[in-house]
């Protein structure tokens, strides 16, 4: 059986050419992340009303509600890719997929650590063996694993199957992570945003929020193009373009 | 300034300075992190790559 797709996802395909539009959408992206980045921290740290009940701490919200959607979007990517990868075959997914790794990493730190500091004023501890948290420490762990994975094997090939298997795998907890304040009596407040309601906040307070989560993603675009092009170059450093590419550099 | 009457209540932030602080810095720390770390990355590939390149030329 032979499933036709859109010409972009073979275009896609080639190294090259991920290398070259990537390098061309990347200085649009840094220039939007770092201007959404800028003006959501600004307006959350000093313009957003502090709230009623948990005052000033209130604003590591800006911080930790982004890093938290960030953390599993890009695992959700990291898992689609190796998918395509292993399905279709494509290199340049799993090139994909071992960039996400080190940077969902990275950012699920973010979010454990600023929720931590969150609870501390907020519900008195800095860890709680709750629902919700001990399922994004899974996350992180899942992340290292894929990590350890990606280096354990000499042969590029069988390191990208046993990693793309392995995230596919730990799929499972990203809707654990979803409706574990729903499942389970959690500490954790439920989510700020969902896409059929309206927010339980005043709009000066979720307007930064949704600045700084559209921020995050843009910064993603731009660190994840950026390791996945060294990828690129590094797999394919024998081709004759990655030869001119290094002259040239 | 913004929600707060002056400077020094910004950073104080009410009592919860220590807190919102810390967690940008963590934040901020990590974001930039990635940066470096891929800029890094890329550096090093090429400081590699020009000095492959040199040495396959050289043997030709």
């Amino acid at each position: 059986m032979k499933i036709k797709m859109p010409r972009w996802f073979y275009q896609l395909a080639s190294p090259k050419w991920f290398y070259d539009f990537t390098g061309k959408l990347l200085p649009w992206f840094s220039l939007v992340a770092l201007l959404l980045l800028t003006v959501g921290m600004v307006w959350g740290l000093v313009f957003a009303p502090a709230d009623y009940q948990q005052g000033n701490s209130f604003r590591i919200i800006y911080i930790h509600v982004p890093s938290s959607i960030l953390a599993q979007s890009c695992y959700m990517l990291m898992a689609v890719a190796g998918a395509i990868g292993l399905i279709w075959k494509m290199k340049i997914a799993h090139m994909v997929a071992q960039a996400c790794a080190p940077i969902g990493a990275s950012i699920a730190v973010m979010s454990l650590a600023t929720g931590a500091i969150w609870g501390k004023p907020t519900w008195g501890a800095w860890w709680v063996w709750d629902a919700r948290l001990t399922a994004m420490l899974v996350l992180l762990f899942l992340y290292i694993g894929v990590i350890a994975l990606n280096s354990a094997f000499e042969n590029k090939a069988s390191a990208d199957k046993a990693s793309a298997v392995l995230s596919l795998v730990g799929l499972v907890n990203i809707p654990i992570i979803k409706y574990s304040v729903e499942w389970w009596n959690t500490l954790h407040q439920p989510a700020t945003f969902t896409v059929t309601e309206k927010p339980a906040m005043p709009p000066e307070m979720w307007i930064p929020l949704l600045i700084m989560v559209l921020g995050f993603y843009c910064f993603f675009a731009v660190v994840l193009m950026s390791r996945a092009r060294i990828e690129v170059l590094e797999r394919e450093k024998r081709s004759d373009w990655v030869k001119k590419v290094i002259e040239n550099y | 300034m913004g929600d707060f009457a002056t400077v020094a209540d910004f950073l104080q932030m009410g009592k919860h300075g220590l807190y919102v602080w810390l967690s940008y810095g963590i934040g901020l720390f990590l974001l930039v992190y990635n940066v470096v770390s891929a800029y890094w990355l890329k550096r090093q590939f090429f400081i590699n790559a020009k000095r492959r390149l040199r040495r396959e030329q050289g043997s030709v």
